[in-house]
């Protein structure tokens, strides 16, 4: 008897995703509005912030990556030949603004070179993120078990208007962990920023909501027919009603709240995409039964990850805790 | 040029500099490991000094180590999409367990081990470079068990032309691995530790940083008179292995074409794919069979067992193979005489022996790139050794411009990220550790808003207008 997995795996990878995009989307956010804060004081403050911690929430884009080579091969198999460019565009974005952590402070280096590296590498890596998003919702042609159309194929204006969406919404998630982290000047900076880009990432929601299911009859059938209307109504009035509170939490000046609404946002329109494609792994033909790796496979990666997923959680928090409370500039491992 | 060649290209581009950071990284976690759990012991402030200062080194090489190691998963499916869908269900769960075990190790600790001296009290500190270091050592760990199995696969079935295991044990621990595992791992911990020697000797040269460069030099001198004949000794037990499991690749490293017993070794020689003998060959008769069988008369398969499209390049795998050992001697000769300084009480004060050590710095880094093109070129044709061509793995949907844009896009990308670090590191060594007597009289040069970088702040006023040139 073999207990069925899948949806467990489905779980669990999902949640490495959602991770990846909530965490190395604020410190994403943070390098991108890096670009439109000119102070060379505060632009060292913004990368304090993330600095002890950027390495870690990237480690969640692997776990995303590797665990679909591992679970799910066939989808990988299928879709990174089919955002070939994107990824390649991605993965140059994520060295150069790993490395400008490091380089930027070198002694004698061009500071200026690596700050547009980090700003640019941000700002470009998450614009690809976002064109692999669009492709992911427009589905994927394959032949036998590979991908049949052309690595261009990405070029399409659905995909590179999801990139815009994703810029939006990382650098709404960095500044409201900017203004949880900074204080005065800065702070403000960031409050302002996150108000525009509130707006800004709603826009996108109603724009991707109106047109996913207008192109695609099944999208539509999953949220419109009944009784799933229903039950997958509280979606779209939990994003309005998270919207409002982070707007009112910024001007009450809350602190923590804003972030964690800007989360929430993202949660919501995570778990709305999980609705529209669910079953399918690589849409619209590859579920995610297809393309799960085999039983034996599954159960030896499975023992390990139910012990080690939790202890993973527990040392991350500990990590967070270690750095809580605004950012310092004197806890450098120079001093 | 097709789209196979320049992925083939283009992998080796991206994982020959890719090696080179875990070459040193692993090495070095272990070094500050040891260090910093020294320090939490003896509190000595000497050993305190010495790991921030390679905690700075080590800052930077892991950056760049994590940022180019991200980017080989998703090689696998961008141009290897044939081969993951292929293989994954053998050797996924081995990269998803690298993942799990090591990189989320590394990453929470490293920001602790970087970041959390102020923090965090001593032992926590020292925890975390073990764990930091543990991590290192687990990646290793799986990633050669992956690259084993390709070698020399073991416990899998083949259904449709795609694999499966049939026992995990057997598809981790395949005949290679062990040899494989050991053999690089301590390759690793070389490498890092005639860097050690290097930077020591360098600074004992300028007099400078004395009390730290004879720990430096001690430490590491120590540690290689053990390491570099044991790893000999691995290095000859992988061969023994790998005549029995992928006897081609042995043949190739020797330039052997035809079998024979009492086979010499050869020294020199221009091996000719096409015409199937060597030119221009120096050998040495007999101890061929010698060191690759244990016996004076062993015989040993020649290329032509196999069939032309079935071997390896022969001369990439015959010279690699000769620049390892080559290097393996040198390193044995920087030790022995070492040693000998050592007895007469002259280590720290022979000029000439510390400019030799400090020449050294690169030796590991080659050997390793040597060694790891030995065993790479020496498995091809085959993907999966036997059973996979490479031509067989490749993605089918790409052309050769996809590849040759992104390839081109990898090597200006890369070129700048490394020549970029590699200047860094080595203004990072000119300027050397903070000097004991004033360890806080940089503090006040330091603008105030930098919490990270390990090339500020104290550095600033020691960097020279002259060095100051050459960074990118």
């Amino acid at each position: 008897m073999n207990l069925d997995l899948v949806p467990l795996w489905a779980a669990i990878l999902s949640l490495a995703v959602l991770m990846y995009v909530l965490l190395d989307g604020f410190d994403l956010g943070v390098g991108i509005l890096f670009a439109l804060r000119r102070n060379e004081h505060d632009r060292d403050l913004m990368v304090g912030s993330v600095a002890p911690i950027w390495d870690f929430n990237e480690t969640w884009l692997i776990l995303g990556g590797g665990g679909l080579l591992a679970v799910f091969p066939l989808a990988f198999a299928v879709i990174m030949p089919a955002v070939y460019f994107p990824i390649l565009v991605m993965l140059l974005g994520l060295i150069f603004r790993g490395v400008a952590f490091e380089f930027r402070d070198a002694p004698g280096a061009k500071k200026s070179v690596w700050n547009a590296a980090f700003a640019y590498g941000s700002l470009v890596a998450t614009y690809a993120q976002g064109v692999v998003l669009g492709n992911f919702i427009m589905g994927f042609p394959v032949s036998g078990r590979a991908f049949s159309g052309t690595s261009w194929d990405w070029i399409a204006p659905f995909p590179l208007l999801t990139g815009l969406g994703l810029v939006v919404g990382y650098m709404l998630l960095g500044a409201t962990w900017l203004y949880m982290k900074t204080q005065g000047d800065l702070q403000q900076w960031a409050r302002d920023k996150a108000r525009w880009c509130l707006f800004g990432i709603l826009l996108f929601i109603v724009m991707i909501s109106v047109w996913t299911p207008l192109k695609d009859a099944r999208i539509a059938e999953r949220w419109f027919s009944m009784p799933n209307l229903f039950f997958f109504a509280p979606v779209p009035i939990l994003t309005a009603a998270i919207a409002w509170l982070l707007w009112d939490s910024l001007r009450r000046g809350r602190e923590v709240l804003p972030f964690l609404c800007a989360m929430g946002l993202f949660f919501l329109a995570y778990t709305g995409l999980i609705i529209s494609l669910w079953p399918y792994v690589a849409p619209p033909s590859i579920t995610l039964w297809d393309a799960a790796t085999a039983p034996i496979s599954q159960q030896f990666l499975i023992i390990g990850t139910m012990f080690l997923l939790p202890v993973i959680l527990l040392y991350v928090f500990w990590s967070y805790w270690v750095f809580r409370g605004k950012v310092r500039s004197d806890i450098g491992y120079h001093h | 040029m097709d789209a196979l060649l320049l992925s083939r290209i283009q992998f080796a581009w991206l994982i020959a500099f890719h090696i080179l950071l875990p070459a040193f990284t692993v090495g070095l976690s272990c070094y500050i490991a040891t260090l910093e759990v020294r320090y939490w012991i003896t509190g000595n402030d000497v050993v305190r000094r010495l790991s921030a200062y390679w905690i700075k080194i080590f800052a930077i090489s892991f950056g760049m180590g994590v940022v180019s190691g991200i980017v080989m998963p998703f090689q696998f499916g961008t141009n290897w999409s044939r081969f993951s869908d292929g293989a994954s269900n053998v050797i996924g769960s081995l990269l998803a367990y690298e993942v799990l075990t090591a990189f989320y190790l590394e990453a929470a600790f490293l920001g602790v081990l970087l970041f959390g001296r102020k923090l965090v009290p001593q032992w926590a500190h020292a925890m975390s470079a073990v764990m930091v270091a543990l991590g290192t050592v687990l990646s290793s760990f799986w990633i050669l068990a992956v690259n084993s199995w390709m070698q020399t696969p073991a416990g899998y079935e083949v259904i449709d032309g795609r694999f499966f295991p049939t026992s995990m044990f057997e598809v981790i621990f395949t005949p290679s691995f062990p040899y494989r595992l050991v053999h690089t791992v301590s390759a690793f911990l070389v490498t890092t530790a005639f860097v050690i020697l290097s930077v020591g000797a360098y600074y004992l040269r300028q007099g400078r940083a004395l009390a730290e460069s004879r720990i430096m030099v001690r430490m590491s001198l120590v540690f290689l008179t053990v390491m570099v004949p044991l790893q000999v000794i691995v290095g000859d037990l992988h061969g023994l292995n790998t005549l029995k499991y992928q006897p081609v690749k042995v043949a190739a490293m020797e330039g052997l074409w035809e079998t024979q017993r009492g086979v010499p070794a050869s020294i020199f020689a221009l091996p000719d794919q096409e015409a199937e003998k060597n030119h221009f060959e120096i050998a040495i008769p007999k101890l061929g069979s010698l060191y690759l069988t244990h016996e004076l008369d062993g015989e040993v398969k020649g290329l032509k067992e196999w069939p032309k499209e079935d071997r390896p390049p022969v001369a990439i795998v015959y010279f690699a193979f000769r620049i390892m050992v080559g290097i393996a001697m040198i390193m044995l000769f920087v030790v022995i005489c070492g040693l000998l300084l050592w007895r007469r009480g002259k280590l720290f004060d022979s000029p000439w022996y510390l400019r030799l050590c400090t020449w050294t710095a690169p030796a590991g880094f080659i050997a390793v790139l040597a060694g790891w093109t030995t065993t790479e070129v020496g498995r091809q044709p085959w993907i999966i050794y036997g059973l996979m061509r490479t031509s067989e793995g490749v993605t089918p949907s790409l052309t050769a411009s996809d590849v040759a844009l992104s390839l081109s896009l990898y090597a200006v990308a890369y070129l700048i990220i490394f020549g970029g670090g590699y200047l860094l590191l080595r203004r990072l060594v000119r300027i050397g550790p903070t000097p004991a007597a004033e360890p806080q009289i940089a503090e006040t040069h330091a603008r105030p808003s930098r919490p990270l970088s390990a090339a500020t702040d104290t550095l600033d006023t020691a960097t020279s207008p002259a060095g100051a040139r050459d960074e990118s």
